[in-house]
């Protein structure tokens, strides 16, 4: 599809998306409070808080949609409102609903590429891309809710840009779309470019982002890498299902392990699963099972949990 | 060089690329081409079914009503009556609200707005694709319902040609309202970015506002004459009966449809320069 793979030559992570001591209000309401944090490229940046915490009101400020209370965002140095077209510079799937429902995709499509000078012959390619060519004539109004976020995806692709913005873009995708996204995404990234995708789930973030950045209330919680965020989950747990349990938990004990027992499952922290694994051979208990359980929704629930109380709590 | 600082190749911006683009996202939609079909003909409709009682009813008119009846202006009445001037703002306005609160309704003038960061450049792309559809709207309408209503009043001998006195400014004078009244209709929407408070808001301003005002007191006349609504009748008007205390001219009655489209393009401009999307 043309891109431009050299983006990636140095492996460069600059920093490409810099928002600074961004605040926004809307009347009373505080929705983003002081936000700094730096999007690099090459990655996926994973933008994560519950319902509410003020993410899509940040993806609007970086656009220069909103206009912010204080602070600054800029992307590749430059406010976003000061480019003439924009796609070029910067793809984003803000809400799959932001289209009229009355025109066909490939109308929709066209209008945004004639605006922007690209090309035409590119409508059927990212068309094509997100698998709707088949639909290109139809309506959106027709479309269920996973054809239009294949839609929007298709918009951000348009202009071929080095930064791309989504808004809980797995929302409404069956598995295989979810699928082909995360793949989507990773492709992106590794072409150099700037993913940055917002989500309230972390099992979403889990398998797609390599990099973290966590809000509550419109306050930044974390930013930071994948491992560096589960880190903070305290314990790693590991589950263990074996029809000698009794005899494997007094070993795991003595190797230095912490087991907790639920119906004949063990659950153990201290360990890791390697080391779980080799213990059992060595004993030549079997196993039925071994999962280390990942410790980053735990992270994130305690993590923004904690903002909730804090901010409730506390003098604002 | 690094990733951060690599330049995006692009060409330069160009206005007439967004004029494409409004121009496609008009037409995109299917209720568009209908919408002026119905409208048209209704206009078109009203003027001809005059014209058709003239002609129908015209044995039972006394000599002198006969003799009279081009002397009196009524053939130009007929051409481009006072319902279809009313049928025509309605809908003009409508529409031109339309093409800008139908992009809010529907959220996409957030896409719109993140593709094209430059949004006074887009509305003023909307506003052209509005007043240039309209002006070639208007032009039919009114051309056409000249040339059928004239047709009909000739059968009895009471139509006039369009090189008649004051016919060519009856046409232009109703062929313009068209788009006047759709840049009102666009600038009203830009300013209150919903459907339906936008179209009554058109109802409001054209066609029922110069109600308010009375001809009697000078301000009064003064702000009704600043009406689009009361420049069209000034400029229809074929015939001076007199009584008016503070008549209206022909110039300013032009003056009061071009300042009305002017300052209705900037508003459309300028109500999206800093609010929040």
């Amino acid at each position: 599809m043309g891109r431009c793979g050299e983006r990636v030559a140095d492996g460069s992570v600059d920093g490409v998306i810099e928002v600074n001591e961004l605040t926004k209000r809307y009347g009373g309401t505080t929705a983003v409070n002081g936000l700094t944090f730096t999007v690099r490229s090459g990655r996926v940046t994973g933008f994560l808080g519950p319902n509410g915490a003020g993410k899509s009101t940040t993806l609007r400020l970086i656009l220069g949609l909103n206009a912010p209370t204080s602070g600054t965002v800029t992307v590749h140095g430059r406010p976003f409102r000061d480019h003439r077209r924009g796609l070029r510079h910067v793809g984003a799937l803000l809400d799959a609903g932001d289209v009229h429902g009355g025109r066909t995709a490939r109308a929709h499509l066209t209008a945004l590429a004639v605006a922007n000078r690209i090309p035409r012959t590119r409508v059927a390619q990212v068309l094509a891309e997100v698998g709707l060519s088949g639909a290109a004539g139809r309506r959106i109004g027709g479309f269920s809710l996973g054809m239009r976020q294949r839609l929007g995806i298709a918009a951000a692709l348009l202009g071929d840009p080095p930064v791309l913005l989504f808004d809980e873009p797995l929302n409404g995708l069956d598995p295989e779309g979810v699928q082909w996204v995360r793949g989507l995404f990773r492709g992106l990234a590794a072409e150099g470019r700037t993913v940055f995708v917002s989500s309230h789930l972390m099992s979403e973030m889990e398998h797609t982002a390599d990099e973290l950045v966590v809000v509550g209330r419109g306050e930044l919680i974390a930013a930071e890498s994948l491992p560096e965020f589960a880190a903070r989950g305290g314990s790693h747990s590991v589950t263990v299902v074996t029809p000698e349990p009794a005899a494997l938990a007094a070993a795991l004990t003595a190797e230095g392990g912490t087991v907790r027992e639920a119906d004949g499952v063990l659950s153990v922290t201290g360990l890791k699963a390697a080391a779980i694994g080799e213990l059992a051979l060595r004993q030549g208990v079997p196993l039925h099972e071994l999962t280390p359980r990942a410790s980053l929704e735990e992270a994130f629930m305690e993590l923004t949990a904690d903002r909730v109380e804090y901010t409730a709590g506390g003098a604002r | 060089m690094t990733a951060a600082t690599l330049p995006v190749a692009e060409p330069r911006a160009r206005f007439v690329d967004l004029l494409a683009a409004e121009w496609l996202k008009f037409w995109s939609l299917r209720s568009t081409p209908w919408f002026l079909l119905l409208a048209g003909l209704a206009v078109v409709g009203f003027n001809v079914g005059s014209a058709y009682d003239h002609y129908r009813n015209w044995q039972y008119y006394d000599a002198e009503s006969q003799a009279n009846f081009v002397a009196n202006g009524l053939p130009l009445v007929d051409a481009f009556t006072s319902n279809a001037e009313l049928i025509l703002l309605l809908a003009t306005s409508a529409l031109g609200a339309l093409a800008v609160t139908g992009e809010y309704g529907s959220g996409s003038i957030r896409t719109t707005f993140a593709a094209v960061p430059a949004r006074g450049s887009v509305m003023a792309a909307k506003a052209c694709v509005v007043a240039v559809v309209l002006t070639a709207f208007g032009a039919v309408v009114a051309g056409v319902s000249f040339w059928l209503s004239q047709a009909l009043l000739s059968a009895r001998d009471a139509g006039v040609s369009i090189d008649h006195p004051g016919a060519w400014r009856v046409v232009v004078a109703s062929a313009l309202l068209a788009p006047v009244s759709g840049l009102v209709g666009a600038a009203i929407g830009a300013v209150v970015r919903h459907s339906a408070t936008a179209v009554i808001g058109g109802v409001v301003v054209l066609p029922l506002l110069p109600t308010f005002f009375s001809e009697g007191r000078y301000w009064s006349a003064t702000i009704r004459h600043a009406l689009p609504e009361r420049a069209w009748r000034e400029l229809t008007r074929t015939v001076d009966w007199g009584g008016t205390p503070y008549p209206m001219t022909t110039g300013g009655a032009w003056t009061v449809y071009a300042v009305w489209a002017a300052v209705a393009f900037v508003l459309t401009v300028v109500a999206v320069r800093h609010r929040d999307q």
